[in-house]
């Protein structure tokens, strides 16, 4: 089995409410260096060997990311990463 | 002959009864097309309800744009026929590109049931019976009615006439800090295709067609389909 991790976040310019509003919680908790928060989604996929990374690619660009709002970053964990 | 509509029901859905009560109301005939069905044959016009398809897992419509059916209706707007997305349905016609731009979380991260002032803009919608510069007042209910595309698109959209509605004031100005209660780009709360014959919005006409709620200006979005389809029977 292979895992796959799947990052999708808000591009540039989309407004990101929930950030903000998490940017100034920290900010009122004194946490002054935080410039700006992005919150996204993670997404964890296991797969056999038969997924290639061409076809993981085309499920983020199909239905994992709307490429019109978002950006998606793929990365494959290596085995024995985790605990 | 009447006209006879289409609802696609979704898994989720949750205003489909509301639209086929609507249509039914009007005189039109009405009935449900299951999600998973490929021949939309019997119909003359196709409307996608609101809800929450697919729990709107994801992002809202995601799923739902895959569904069978959603390659017939596909078939169905290339062709010309009459589509109109409602809420949940609009942002499955932006999913599946059936509409451009995208439908973002409210900016207020609220979710809003209210009812708004909405100006008719001049488009080239076919299937709104409602001339530009009329305001009417139809109720809103989403937590993900912000619209946005990139500003090309926009651009586009308005040269082309597909900007179909917006939010405005009572008296139909709109705000200079923005009028839409979702921070929709623009104040957009309904665009159209290039040709007018796919029709997506955020507010709820089906909701206001027979005065009960004490309004009735949602009857205008589905006299001109109904209209037109009767004109080209005959």
């Amino acid at each position: 089995m292979m895992r796959y991790e799947v990052y999708v976040t808000g591009k540039p310019g989309i407004f990101d409410p929930a950030g903000k509003t998490t940017a100034g919680a920290l900010s009122n908790l004194g946490y002054a260096g935080v410039a700006q928060v992005r919150i996204g989604k993670f997404i964890q996929l296991s797969c056999d060997d038969s997924v290639s990374l061409e076809q993981l690619t085309e499920m983020c660009e199909k239905l994992l990311a709307n490429p019109i709002i978002e950006d998606y970053r793929i990365e494959e964990v290596l085995e024995g990463a985790e605990g | 002959m009447s006209a006879r509509f289409g609802v696609v029901v979704f898994p989720g859905s949750n205003c489909e009864q509301d639209v086929v009560y609507a249509l039914r109301f009007l005189g039109y005939d009405a009935a449900y097309i299951w999600h998973q069905d490929i021949d939309l044959s019997a119909y003359d016009a196709l409307v996608l309800p609101g809800g929450f398809s697919h729990g709107d897992y994801l992002r809202c419509g995601a799923i739902a744009r895959f569904a069978p059916a959603m390659e017939a209706v596909r078939r169905f707007a290339e062709l010309g026929g009459p589509v109109i997305g409602i809420c949940n349905g609009f942002q499955i016609l932006t999913e599946a590109q059936l509409l451009p731009g995208a439908l973002l979380r409210n900016r207020g991260l609220k979710f809003i049931c209210e009812t708004v002032p909405l100006r008719v803009e001049l488009s080239v919608c076919q299937w709104l019976d409602l001339p530009a510069g009329a305001v009417v007042r139809i109720p809103i209910n989403h937590n993900e009615g912000n619209y946005v595309c990139d500003p090309e698109t926009l651009a586009g959209m308005e040269v082309r006439g597909q900007i179909v509605l917006r939010y405005c004031e009572p008296d139909g100005s709109r705000a200079p800090e923005g009028s839409a209660p979702n921070g929709a780009l623009d104040d957009i709360a309904g665009i159209c295709n290039e040709s007018g014959t796919v029709f997506g919005l955020m507010p709820h006409p089906e909701r206001v067609v027979d005065g009960i709620a004490g309004l009735t200006d949602g009857a205008a979005f589905f006299a001109a389909i109904a209209r037109r389809i009767e004109e080209m029977v005959a």
